[in-house]
């Protein structure tokens, strides 16, 4: 069996407990960006890695043909499969990629055509859509036509300076993109919804997604305007428990709002020098590796 | 907001407010210091009605239009769509923050007044 295919399988097949370990790691927090890029590599290094492994055994020699038998055959007929399996990877991870900008395509293009039809503007929030709903809530709508959402709920609750960083925290989201980096994760668990590593991965992504949107809007309000604007709108469901969705994946979301709460109010110290390059050299060496592994000839 | 979603945002709240159907002549006399010729009341209820905002029905020799569904009803949605983000749906929406309940919320809560009593300190 050529080094290929056991450099890939071992890549591919590392990455999965690697995913578990950066899940629960600590230091992404003190620094999102490279924990963000870090899960990134990991993803489409796992996804090279897996294809490549498939299409490098399947071509490592003769596949199945109608007159090889015995030992070689059964060989033959592995090679073939692992050959169809390689494509079909490859097929499935690029389908659920387009099913999934569509899917959030079309949720976007009815939350801009409702909102056309119900939101105003408040002198309050400049720039932003206000909905006269009750429970006090904002979010955005990313994409090129990019709105940010409050609801008349969060107007009443939040004071202006708490507002203007809710809207601090939103607009770094949408100068960002930081959509665009949840969008593979999200199209990863909906093909993989039964892997537990691919909910962890999507969970801590978009834990640093929000913590580096914080950190964006700490550089222009106070940190604690931040602050208690998330702890208001974090407590303001009073006693009603979520339900549906929300409440099965309630006790994972319940401890990251704390958990932005505290790197608001106390920031951890960033990451030394050093160890942001380890990250960066890991971070290549994970897309770089399967790369030239696919490149080479088989 | 360009001028069509403005006359489109405006005929729903026409049809919301009236409680009946009503004819392209009811609507255009309800926005009379709007001074809309027939053709573009028709054509905005035309598109409303293509994306599902409003319903037709022949009553007689006239179409009459009214809401698909209650402004509330929309309102529910846009907002339930918003606050329901989660897991493989995260990526259309991104929430500022979710609400929590139980023990959790009690030491936000503890947390906020300790906040807000330094505030006023």
């Amino acid at each position: 069996m050529p080094a290929t295919v056991v450099l890939l399988g071992a890549l591919a097949v590392a990455c999965v407990p690697a995913a578990q370990l950066l899940a629960g790691a600590a230091w992404p927090r003190r620094c999102p960006i490279a924990g963000i890029a870090l899960w990134q590599a990991l993803g489409l290094g796992w996804g090279l890695a897996a294809v490549g492994a498939l299409a490098a055994f399947g071509r490592s020699g003769p596949i199945a043909t109608g007159g090889t038998i015995g030992r070689w055959g059964v060989v033959a007929v592995l090679r073939l499969l692992s050959l169809t399996a390689s494509i079909a990877l490859l097929t499935l991870l690029c389908w659920i990629l387009l099913a999934a900008i569509a899917a959030v395509l079309k949720a976007r293009h009815r939350q801009r055509d409702l909102l056309g039809l119900l939101a105003h503007a408040d002198p309050k929030v400049p720039g932003a859509l206000v909905v006269d709903y009750p429970a006090a809530a904002a979010y955005c709508v990313p994409g090129l036509r990019s709105a940010i959402v409050v609801s008349a709920g969060a107007l009443d609750l939040l004071d202006n300076d708490e507002l203007a960083a809710v809207l601090a925290h939103e607009r770094a989201h949408l100068r960002a993109r930081h959509d665009l980096v949840l969008l593979p994760f999200t199209a990863l668990l909906r093909a993989f919804r039964w892997s537990a590593t691919a909910r962890a991965a999507n969970a801590e992504v978009a834990l640093l997604v929000e913590m580096l949107a914080d950190d964006r809007a700490r550089r222009r309000r106070p940190a604690r305007e931040l602050a208690t604007a998330l702890l208001r709108v974090g407590v303001s469901g009073g006693g009603q428990a979520p339900v549906g969705a929300l409440a099965a994946t309630g006790a994972a979301l319940d401890g990251e709002l704390a958990a932005r709460v505290a790197r608001l109010l106390r920031p951890p110290p960033g990451l030394p020098f050093t160890a942001i390059v380890a990250v960066g050299v890991l971070t290549a060496l994970l897309v770089v590796t399967p790369a030239t592994a696919w490149l080479l000839p088989f | 907001m360009n001028r069509l979603g403005e006359l489109e945002r405006a005929i729903m709240e026409v049809l919301w407010v009236s409680g009946d159907p009503m004819t392209v002549r009811q609507v255009g006399g309800a926005l009379t210091d709007r001074d809309l010729a027939h053709t573009t009341v028709m054509t905005v209820l035309d598109r409303l009605a293509k994306k599902g905002f409003v319903k037709r029905q022949r009553v007689g020799r006239a179409w009459r239009y009214r809401p698909a569904e209650s402004r509330e009803a929309y309102v529910a949605e846009l907002m339930l769509t918003a606050l329901d983000q989660t897991g493989d749906r995260q990526a259309a929406l991104t929430r500022f923050a979710r609400s929590v309940s139980g023990a959790e919320a009690d030491a936000l809560r503890a947390a906020l007044e300790a906040l807000g009593g330094a505030d006023r300190g």
